[in-house]
């Protein structure tokens, strides 16, 4: 045990004998002061948010319709319409979720089943924690060097798969620990049950513990994906471009073309000076935010049903 | 049927024993291959940034990087002073910091001590929203709606700071301190607070004396955390910041931060092996040092000041 020794309140007149000072009054209206400052700092925080969500709104529905969605990018900033980049991001998000949701799940299974408490797991756990800590750029520059430059022959370079392996080593960790925690929800005695009617390990996971935590880690799949979908830094490191006026084919021939995205179309409008690009910009956003809002919804909806299936 | 199988029965039951050892002996060599990714991962960033700085620094002496007072890699006068970009990482970082980590232990103290159970619930995810926004829409927020704002109550402004930049960067980490504080400040137990109230002690003195030290060393993991996402973030500060290098700490001026420049240099088509080409992993592998030194801190404040209650 290790409780901190209480200290003497000496502020309020607590520890000095024979002055003994409550002073009631003044303490409760520094508590009041204190409490409403909590309270301005919790909204705050949605204050901001709000205006950001309105800011946007104003600046850039006006500027979306049908055309918009379905054109190319273009130097007129009226006639440029963000269908490349949209079918980009959607690409990056079947790629990435093909990559990591077996890598990252098959990992949490082996940590979380398999793995007895040695230095192999606990080098593993330490790397997971400190990866978490690692700038997304950082992994740009490594998706750079290994697969845009040494597996050039099989990503092709600068293209959607060389995006979307990057995007998947940095969401793998939270995929790993979302696998753990959902797998450790499942109660022990269902492993007990299968391994005493003689099923092997692997049996019990696929038949039993996995159906039941599958809900679990869809929900923080779909969380760590709609990350990566924002991410822009990797993208523009590995050398995502900006203006592209095609559409990968739905072929590995389509893995291996030159991309572009929703955040790097974003990126590459607000850093052109001219307005007309800003409100692009702008409509971008709320494409993106609307995609976004989509797989939010899907988690939760996810985690819902999986609260009341437990019940 | 009786209870005792017949032979015939016995003889439908044949486990393939040998199969199902081989089944299993595979799935868990693949997990653990899978498992090992990560250690891969690491091992792969580690290598790539080794690799390239060492290539820089063969071609720029190491004094120069830390002594030059200029950063003008892509010009023909070439300068390496790293500590410009640094000033400029650290500018924006540390106004980034006193934003958000008073605002976010206030709204930590609030979601676990002030809030109600039900707004709690509806609270924190609402926070949560925060953090999901993609840093690029933060960027067009700082450099389009804040920095025009703070050009009226700032007439020295430019168009591209650090002020608004590190405000908004500031906005977009409150959700993590808020989170993680709260994680640490709630699971503090309720015996201690009891005990400061039986004490005479007021809810806020409770909590700035007894819960607060209580889960310091959770509070001040989560400050660490935040610090080191404000210094390897980029795109608000690659947006709102601008593309300039210069030594100072003037938050009303264009600066350039380690990310921003990485940024800067992977958008023009840099050749592979190229003296550019270099430096952004030698800035990479700078800001992979910082960041990994402010990791190993905060591992051992951790289990140094850490309190265990039953």
């Amino acid at each position: 045990m290790t409780t901190p020794t209480p200290q003497p309140i000496d502020k309020s007149g607590f520890g000095t004998t024979g002055k003994f000072n409550v002073s009631l009054s003044k303490r409760y209206n520094f508590d009041k002061i204190f409490s409403t400052a909590a309270w301005v700092a919790t909204l705050f925080g949605l204050v901001v948010l709000a205006v950001l969500l309105v800011d946007i709104l104003i600046d850039g529905l006006g500027r979306i319709d049908w055309a918009f969605l379905t054109s190319f990018s273009s130097r007129r900033a009226a006639a440029a319409g963000i269908l490349a980049p949209l079918v980009g991001s959607i690409w990056l998000l079947i790629v990435t979720a093909l990559v990591a949701f077996p890598l990252g799940v098959g990992a949490g299974i082996y940590l979380e089943e398999y793995a007895k408490d040695n230095w192999f797991t606990r080098l593993i756990e330490i790397n997971i924690a400190n990866l978490a800590a690692v700038p997304s750029i950082i992994y740009g520059l490594l998706g750079l060097q290994i697969f845009v430059r040494w597996l050039q022959p099989i990503t092709n370079g600068r293209s959607v798969l060389a995006g979307a392996l990057t995007l998947s080593l940095l969401i793998l960790p939270i995929i790993i620990i979302t696998t753990r925690e959902a797998l450790r929800a499942v109660p022990d005695s269902l492993r007990q049950a299968g391994f005493a009617l003689g099923a092997t390990r692997w049996q019990v996971i696929r038949e039993h513990i996995f159906p039941i935590a599958l809900p679990g880690i869809l929900t923080g799949t779909i969380l760590a994906l709609s990350r990566a979908i924002g991410e822009t830094a990797p993208l523009i490191v590995i050398g995502a471009v900006s203006y592209i006026a095609f559409l990968p084919e739905l072929s590995p021939k389509g893995l291996q073309s030159s991309f572009t995205a929703l955040p790097i179309q974003i990126f590459d409008w607000v850093s052109r000076p001219q307005p007309q690009f800003h409100t692009n910009a702008a409509a971008g956003i709320i494409i993106l935010m609307v995609v976004l809002l989509i797989m939010n919804a899907s988690a939760i909806y996810l985690r819902n049903k999986f609260q009341q299936n437990r019940r | 049927m009786s209870a005792t199988s017949t032979p015939e029965g016995s003889s439908l039951w044949r486990p393939k024993r040998a199969a199902s050892k081989r089944v299993e002996a595979l799935v868990k060599g693949i997990f653990a291959t899978f498992a090992f990714v990560s250690v891969a991962t690491t091992i792969g960033i580690v290598l790539t940034l080794i690799f390239e700085t060492v290539a820089f620094f063969s071609e720029v002496p190491i004094w120069r990087f830390f002594t030059d007072r200029a950063w003008t890699p892509l010009f023909a006068n070439k300068q390496f002073g790293i500590m410009v970009l640094i000033s400029a990482t650290l500018l924006t970082s540390a106004i980034a910091i006193a934003v958000a980590l008073p605002i976010g232990l206030l709204a930590a103290i609030c979601l676990s001590e002030y809030a109600p159970a039900r707004m709690r619930r509806w609270l924190k995810p609402a926070l949560e929203i925060l953090a999901g926004v993609p840093t690029v829409v933060f960027g067009y927020f700082a450099l389009l709606t804040v920095t025009p704002f703070l050009q009226k109550l700032i007439p020295g402004l430019q168009g591209f700071n650090a002020l608004s930049a590190g405000l908004i960067l500031g906005v977009s980490i409150i959700p993590l301190v808020a989170s993680l504080s709260e994680d640490a400040i709630y699971a503090v137990p309720r015996s201690l607070r009891d005990g400061a109230y039986a004490l005479g002690a007021t809810k806020r003195e409770t909590i700035v004396s007894v819960v607060l030290p209580a889960a310091l060393s959770g509070i001040v993991a989560s400050f660490i955390l935040a610090i080191s996402r404000a210094i390897g973030e980029t795109m608000i500060v690659t947006i709102a910041a601008g593309q300039n290098p210069s030594l100072g700490i003037n938050p009303l001026v264009p600066v350039q931060t380690m990310t921003a420049y990485i940024v800067q240099v992977s958008k023009g088509d840099t050749p592979a092996g190229s003296l550019a080409y270099k430096t952004i992993f030698a800035v990479g592998m700078t800001l992979f040092l910082i960041t990994l030194a402010l990791n190993i801190f905060s591992y051992w404040f951790v289990r140094r000041f850490r309190e265990k209650y039953e």
